[in-house]
């Protein structure tokens, strides 16, 4: 009887999560991989976005409306979409990926580089650098912690939205969870364990990444 | 060729999109380690003007000699390296320390980084900067800090010319007087060749070898020192624009030491009464100062001569307030109205010197 079957089986099998140790953190690897490949070919993507809106100011209104309507597309709707293209698989799940990242990305870089103070920009002209040298130097630098508050929204975003490629056959924590739901009867221990490592996952990445801000703009502390 | 460090000709600015120029055919030359202060209202096209020379804009025609070379000559950013630069909003680097931001023209210019940490510290030395600043950011510093931080920036690989734009716009008026004052004593000892961007007359005044008046359009109404455009400005506008108190401004440019000083009802300690009676009638006072040698004891008043013979035992009063030669002849006129006596002492150090009154005074603005 299924009920009483349910009730053998308790919410934490704690059995379970040792037996599959191996695989858990194989799937978590998998997950940052995953994510990792989103975020860098977002960041390529919005990088060579912002840099046109920045050269030519005009495009930024029309870049920003459409990955701002990529962003408001459900990811299952976009997978249906995408998978006449590019079949069921890693391709289908990166385009998704890297499309809901492109917004974020794409408006911090922006604003973060325009938001470099004039008197700034003036004085490096002044002093003589040329505006290779200056973006590097100077205005990349200033813009780094809204630069990398934006990577922090895309990688919670994406490290959320991965558990779903687990649909397209991809690994990943959503893996466990697909699978806790496909059972016939109800496995609660990994859908818990996908769901609190994606979390967790999250969590340690976004401080990760907070430190590294910390770490690579020393200017900011002290400041309110 | 005259001993011009910047030369404009014929320099004209129009913006794209506008009606008429933002500066149109403008001419002038900064003398070799001079200070030239461009003045007037907004819209003058005095920023326009300063940067044309180091090409932040480019001038719609025109020539601009920097060193007796064009400054179309090299590019813009090797330009700019030997020309010091500082704006109103000072713009420090947010994310260097105060020694990366004073080092920036050295290491864009590839000195070795000793080199740079030597000159480091001597332009905190000469900024008048606590050395414990260097490891700072900028946003830990106050204003009048920031400011003399980009002074010493714009210093840095030691530019024969140095451009200011507004530069004490932002601060305080006790900081912007200190500031104005340091700049002063700063510019005697490196003698660089400055133009000073300002719309605060009274700065321009002060600061200025010459002032450069522009009117609307980037138009030259005058240029010439101080003290001729005071005395003789060319036309109403410039008249206008000086605004009132003109002989007190100009009073305020002369220095004491070049007046011609009275010799005042003076007498030794030990002279009788009736000198000193004679000195007063001299110089139709109530009083009269007592002299040890060339030092000014004191004074004493007609009343205190009653019943004596002698000036001996009678008591000297203090001079309360005198002037010395490196004050201003405004400073001197200030001392007079405040005086009972109507009159300023004029004392270098422990040596007496004279005194000034209101008639001496005003015969030197009449000369």
């Amino acid at each position: 009887m299924t009920l009483a079957q349910a009730e053998t089986r308790p919410l934490m099998d704690w059995d379970w999560v040792w037996r599959n140790l191996d695989d858990i953190w194989a799937q978590t690897v998998e997950h940052l991989v995953l994510t990792g490949i989103a975020i860098g070919v977002g960041l390529l993507v919005s990088l060579t976005l912002a840099a046109a809106a920045l050269r030519w100011r005009h495009l930024y209104a029309p870049i920003a409306s459409v990955s701002g309507i990529l962003y408001t597309i459900p990811s299952l709707a976009v997978f249906a979409f995408l998978a006449p293209f590019t079949g069921l698989g890693l391709l289908t799940a990166e385009v998704a990926l890297v499309s809901y990242t492109v917004l974020i990305l794409v408006r911090n870089i922006y604003t973060g580089i325009t938001g470099v103070p004039a008197g700034v920009i003036e004085a490096a002209d002044g002093m003589g650098y040329r505006p290779v040298k200056r973006f590097f130097q100077i205005e990349l630098p200033l813009a780094a912690p809204v630069i990398i508050a934006g990577i922090r929204i895309a990688s919670v975003t994406v490290i959320g939205l991965v558990t779903v490629t687990s649909l397209l056959g991809l690994g990943g924590l959503g893996f466990f969870i697909l699978d806790g739901l496909r059972r016939s009867i109800l496995f609660p221990t990994e859908i818990i364990i996908g769901t609190v490592l994606s979390a967790v996952l999250a969590a340690v990445v976004d401080l990760g990444l907070l430190g590294i801000e910390r770490l690579i703009t020393p200017w900011q502390r002290g400041r309110a | 060729m005259s001993d011009a460090m910047i030369r404009l000709e014929h320099v004209s600015k129009r913006f794209p999109g506008a009606e008429s120029p933002a500066v149109g055919d403008l001419g002038f030359e900064v003398p070799r380690g001079s200070i030239v202060t461009l003045v007037g209202p907004s819209g003058c096209g005095k920023t326009t003007t300063l940067k044309m020379i180091n090409r932040i804009i480019e001038p719609t025609s025109g020539t601009i000699w920097v060193d007796g070379v064009e400054a179309t000559a090299s590019e813009p950013h090797q330009l700019r390296r030997s020309i010091g630069y500082v704006i109103q909003q000072i713009g420090l680097f947010p994310h260097r320390t105060i020694a990366q931001n004073i080092g920036t023209v050295p290491e864009l210019l590839g000195w070795d980084d000793g080199r740079i940490a030597d000159r480091i510290n001597e332009l905190t030395d000469l900024v008048g900067l606590d050395r414990e600043l260097l490891a700072r950011y900028p946003s830990e510093l106050s204003g009048g800090q920031q400011q003399r931080v980009g002074v010493a920036r714009a210093l840095a690989a030691d530019p024969p010319v140095l451009l200011m734009d507004e530069p004490f716009g932002a601060v305080d008026p006790i900081v912007r007087s200190r500031l104005q004052e340091e700049l002063l004593l700063l510019q005697d000892k490196v003698r660089k060749t400055i133009v000073f961007v300002t719309h605060d007359i009274d700065e321009a005044i002060r600061l200025g070898d010459q002032i450069c008046i522009l009117n609307v359009g980037g138009v030259l109404e005058q240029i010439g020192s101080p003290e001729d455009v005071l005395r003789d400005p060319a036309n109403e506008f410039v008249d206008d624009f000086i605004g009132g108190e003109r002989g007190l401004k100009r009073l305020g440019l002369m220095p004491v030491g070049d007046a011609d000083l009275e010799r005042g009802p003076m007498v030794g300690p030990t002279d009788n009464v009736d000198s000193a009676r004679a000195a007063m009638a001299q110089y139709g006072t109530t009083w009269v100062g007592v002299l040890d040698g060339e030092r000014l004891i004191g004074w004493i008043g007609e009343q205190d001569l009653e019943g004596r013979t002698t000036l001996a035992g009678i008591d000297v009063k203090p001079i309360q307030r005198s002037v010395a030669p490196s004050d201003s002849l405004r400073a001197a006129l200030d001392l007079v109205v405040r005086s009972n006596e109507r009159v300023a002492i004029v004392v270098d150090e422990e040596r007496y010197l004279g005194t000034l009154d209101l008639e001496s005074i005003a015969r030197e603005i009449t000369e």
